[in-house]
């Protein structure tokens, strides 16, 4: 068996183990910790499958991640004992899911094969965007050329994800303007 | 040499030293991740991770007064609105060549630093956007909270 598939296997069990802790650990500090070395295993999972730009996101997004969530949860020290909850509503929960990936699978069975082009080069999309890749962008970098040109509707819609999460963010955590509307009295 | 730098909150004077050193670094390395993001691994998500990163760096060292004094708690959001809003914009400036999206600059010559058209002001857009708005969670989320009056009651 060669090296790197080994080298996989271990850094998934790793990661495993690590989210399981980071579910169970009853300090919130540890979970963070568990959570960081979920993250960098899987930075260290894309630079093993060959995806630089991928595992560069992945280390600095972490990275911030451990330092804002280990900062939040050394400045608020409310670690809450869940209440075991009841099963009703994650089983509804799992059956509107199931019903949506139904749906799914039905309607994805019109779509277009897996892999084949628009372009009509032959070949799979992969071979399609190396080919014509450097031809119709002119970005060296064909993983920048999917994500701002062939696919850009796709970084529009992550961008604007962002956008409002972090816009909400600043809404719910804001003192300007806040409305004094005497609830927390 | 006394400077607001050098005032009570954040860390030790070890820890101010080395990051007074490091941090314009980051900031440039960032920078460079951004602006080279169609010609090596990175681009403008990446890039702006790395410079909010040095921001927090500087808010981590220095303490949240000091960072106070010359970012308001508004600016970061400013400026993500700012990012959005010029992406938006270079996604809508192809509807000057026909549709949503389109490349519409010239292609230049590979490895320039400026060719693939629209690409480059794209990544510059996100970065501006992410390294903001990053930014502005680290403050909303720990910097807000170290600045709050309590209330009297």
């Amino acid at each position: 068996m060669e090296l790197v598939p080994i080298g996989l296997m271990g850094l998934l069990g790793f990661m495993v183990i690590a989210a399981l802790i980071a579910v169970e650990a009853e300090d919130l500090l540890s979970a963070v910790v568990c959570l960081g070395a979920t993250g960098f295993g899987l930075a260290l999972v894309d630079l093993l499958l060959q995806a630089p730009d991928l595992a560069i996101v992945q280390m600095v997004v972490e990275i911030l991640c451990v330092v804002v969530l280990i900062r939040v949860v050394l400045t608020r020290r409310d670690t809450v004992r869940a209440a075991p909850r009841d099963s009703l509503a994650p089983g509804v929960v799992v059956m509107c899911l199931g019903l949506l990936m139904a749906a799914c699978g039905y309607c994805f069975g019109a779509l277009r094969p897996f892999g084949e082009p628009l372009f009509g080069t032959g070949g799979t999309m992969a071979d399609a965007y190396i080919q014509t890749g450097l031809d119709r962008v002119g970005a060296v970098n064909y993983v920048t050329s999917v994500l701002l040109d062939f696919r850009a509707y796709d970084t529009l819609g992550e961008a604007t994800v962002i956008f409002v999460s972090i816009v909400g963010t600043y809404a719910v955590l804001r003192q300007v303007g806040r409305m004094d509307d005497g609830i927390g009295q | 040499m006394e400077s607001a730098s050098d005032g009570p909150g954040g860390m030790s004077l070890i820890v101010k030293t080395v990051s007074r050193l490091v941090a314009s670094f980051i900031l440039l390395f960032g920078l460079y991740i951004v602006v080279y993001g169609h010609l090596t691994p990175g681009g403008g998500f990446a890039g702006g991770v790395i410079m909010a990163s040095s921001f927090v760096l500087m808010l981590l060292a220095f303490g949240g007064a000091f960072v106070a004094s010359f970012v308001s708690q508004r600016a970061p959001a400013l400026w993500d609105c700012l990012g959005a809003l010029a992406f938006l914009l270079v996604a809508v400036s192809g509807y000057f060549g026909g549709a949503f999206f389109r490349n519409l600059f010239a292609k230049g010559e590979p490895f320039h630093l400026l060719s693939a058209g629209t690409i480059p002001l794209s990544n510059i857009a996100i970065g501006v956007k992410v390294a903001a708005s990053l930014f502005g969670v680290y403050l909303a989320l720990a910097a807000f909270r170290l600045t709050q009056v309590p209330k009297e009651r």
